[in-house]
């Protein structure tokens, strides 16, 4: 019983990370339909930005934990900006492999800048708390915890203020929105800004709990997160929440059963499984197409 | 037979033949640089490749960003055949043998690839070819047999400058073939609007099912020359970064047209080797290039348009 009290947490905090990143693909899909291939190597930015600031500013974890998420989410404008704004009215293709182009882009350059795995110092004392059988790290309850906020905050905005009626709006009728007096190049920019922001977090924990990073570590973790939001049903942000969660449960389960390096394997499966009986995700609407 | 006809029905086979002969001698004797000779059979490798992409992602407009995982079964397929089945004392000419059979095997996945392409469109079956990819790269690093993560050890080098120029010309001329056929129109109509071509009476499973298993087959190959030209293997050498790879090829030259794709394998593999003393920072500059050719060529350098020599004779006078 413990042992499966014991797994069901780091379901959560796998599930928690997952969905912060997938939140970030499902919300700049929403707006602009376009698939950023980017994200994965935004949340490995964070996860570098993050090193930055605690080895050279010598900053304690909170401080370090805003500004990391403030320059994550100017690296996302900047993306933005640079590159796919340009795109705006090109075919979507084109779009999309400038995303790829963009990840392809920063995974480099963060590694000529840096060839080899860095070593994050801890930041946060890692305490066990013994809760019955349980034991529970203070970096594992920081992890849920930091991550259900966030995207409780975040669905907050979604559902309930003005910018998140907007980001709504973009998504549902790109085309009529700017004619009801909705900037939707602020809104766009700021969506960047959200969705890189919250990708920088989860970088910040990621590296928070498993201490090396390197160039490359977004590349996998995007993938996964991006399947998260497909599973989910992209352009849903509740979905992609549940996605997340629903990634970590599978992926922590195989290797309850079968050898680690069976994970992919059986991830992939379940969701090209899923993909046949619901084309759209859980959550996900299918939409019509007009004739 | 009017003279003109049989000499446009010769030309393929009389090209096939020079090449091939001056291929073979330029390998044989020492013709050439060692060096340029490699850089020729790369760029003869990535040209099958794009050319194969292109198909699925150019011409049938569908977005596949899994095709190293075809490249991957090609590969294993052949080298498993060269080193344990066959033996060499069999003789070289059992390698194009091998090369087919891969060939053949990642046509076959092809084929289970094409099935959810039915139901699923656009991002979704991006999704699927990205799973296909890691499937099969997971698969590999678990199988003790295939070498496992540690790659697969032992293969000759068996791929000559003549073999790379056999299949890409084979490549060329099936898929030129393939793209000027009812099917190949098909193909296009799909990628302009499935639901018009379905009605026009196009039957969209079959000519997706035989482009998924056509566009599979030329990787497969490619897969195989790629594994008998570097003499190892290893899941790794087929993982995303590998498709991305291709695919910054077939956007770098140009969708739905094979001029773009000799001309994006070509640039690509060149300009890459010309940065090659730039270290680690070349590979900063290429997807910056790429970016910069999206904004101002958002189709490529010869997007949707094609080389005059590419065209069939009956095609030009529509």
């Amino acid at each position: 019983m413990s042992y499966l009290v014991q797994q069901l947490l780091n379901m959560l905090q796998l599930g928690s990370l997952y969905a912060l990143i997938a939140i970030g693909y499902t919300m700049v899909y929403g707006v602009l339909s376009l698939i950023n291939f980017a994200h994965g190597d935004l949340f490995m930015l964070g996860a570098f930005l993050f090193f930055i600031v605690i080895t050279l500013l010598k900053l304690p974890f909170i401080p370090a934990l805003i500004i990391t998420t403030a320059l994550s989410a100017c690296m996302g404008v900047l993306t933005e900006r640079l590159a796919y704004r340009p795109l705006r009215n090109a075919p979507k293709m084109s779009a999309i492999i400038t995303a790829l182009g963009v990840g392809v882009f920063l995974e480099n350059f963060t590694l000529a800048l840096s060839p080899y795995p860095q070593h994050i110092p801890e930041t946060v004392t890692n305490r066990a708390w013994l809760i019955g059988n349980v034991t529970m790290s203070s970096i594992q309850a920081m992890i849920i915890a930091v991550s259900v906020t966030l995207m409780l905050i975040l669905d907050f905005i979604v559902k309930k203020t003005r910018f998140g009626m907007a980001i709504r709006a973009i998504s549902w009728d790109r085309v009529s929105v700017p004619l009801m007096g909705i900037p939707v190049n602020r809104i766009i920019s700021q969506t960047f800004a959200l969705g890189a922001g919250l990708g920088g977090a989860a970088g910040v924990m990621y590296s928070s709990a498993y201490p090396v990073i390197d160039p490359y570590m977004g590349i996998m973790v995007g993938w996964k997160a991006f399947i998260s939001a497909v599973v989910g049903g992209i352009g849903n942000v509740r979905g992609a929440m549940l996605g997340g969660y629903i990634l970590g449960t599978v992926e922590i389960a195989v290797t309850m059963f079968l050898p680690s390096t069976y994970r992919d394997i059986v991830a992939f499966t379940l969701l090209l499984i899923l993909l046949i009986f619901r084309p759209h995700g859980i959550l996900g609407v299918p939409r019509s197409v007009k004739l | 037979m009017k003279a003109a006809t049989f000499t446009k029905v010769l030309t393929a086979p009389v090209i096939l033949l020079a090449g091939c002969t001056l291929s073979y001698s330029a390998g044989n004797f020492n013709l050439l640089d060692r060096y340029i000779e490699l850089i020729v059979m790369y760029i003869g490798i990535n040209l099958i490749l794009t050319l194969s992409l292109n198909l699925v992602n150019g011409y049938m407009g569908e977005f596949s960003v899994g095709h190293a995982g075809f490249m991957a079964i090609g590969a294993y397929t052949s080298s498993i055949l060269t080193v344990t089945v066959f033996s060499l004392s069999m003789g070289a000419w059992i390698f194009p043998l091998a090369v087919i059979a891969g060939g053949l095997l990642s046509a076959m996945a092809g084929l289970i690839v094409s099935i959810p392409s039915f139901k699923t469109r656009g991002d979704y079956l991006a999704i699927v070819t990205l799973a296909f990819n890691m499937i099969v790269k997971s698969i590999i690093e678990n199988v003790d047999f295939l070498g496992g993560p540690r790659g697969y050890l032992g293969i000759a080098k068996l791929t000559s400058l003549m073999w790379v120029f056999f299949f890409s010309f084979m490549a060329l001329w099936v898929i030129r073939n393939f793209v000027y056929s009812n099917y190949g129109r098909g193909m296009v109509s799909i990628r302009e609007d499935e639901t018009a071509a379905l009605l026009m009476g196009v039957d969209t499973k079959k000519v997706k099912i035989l482009t998924f298993m056509l566009s599979s087959f030329f990787a497969g190959v490619a897969g195989a020359l790629y594994a008998h030209l570097l003499q190892f293997i290893s899941p790794k050498s087929f993982d995303i970064i590998k498709s991305t790879e291709i695919l910054i090829m077939v956007y770098l030259g140009g969708i739905g047209s094979i001029a773009g794709s000799v001309l994006g394998a070509t640039v690509y593999t060149i300009l890459i080797e010309l940065l090659r003393p730039m270290g680690i920072w070349r590979m900063v500059i290429m997807p910056l290039v790429l970016v910069l050719l999206m904004i101002f060529r958002p189709k490529g350098i010869t997007g949707l348009r094609e080389f005059k020599w590419f065209i069939p004779a009956a095609e030009k006078k529509l």
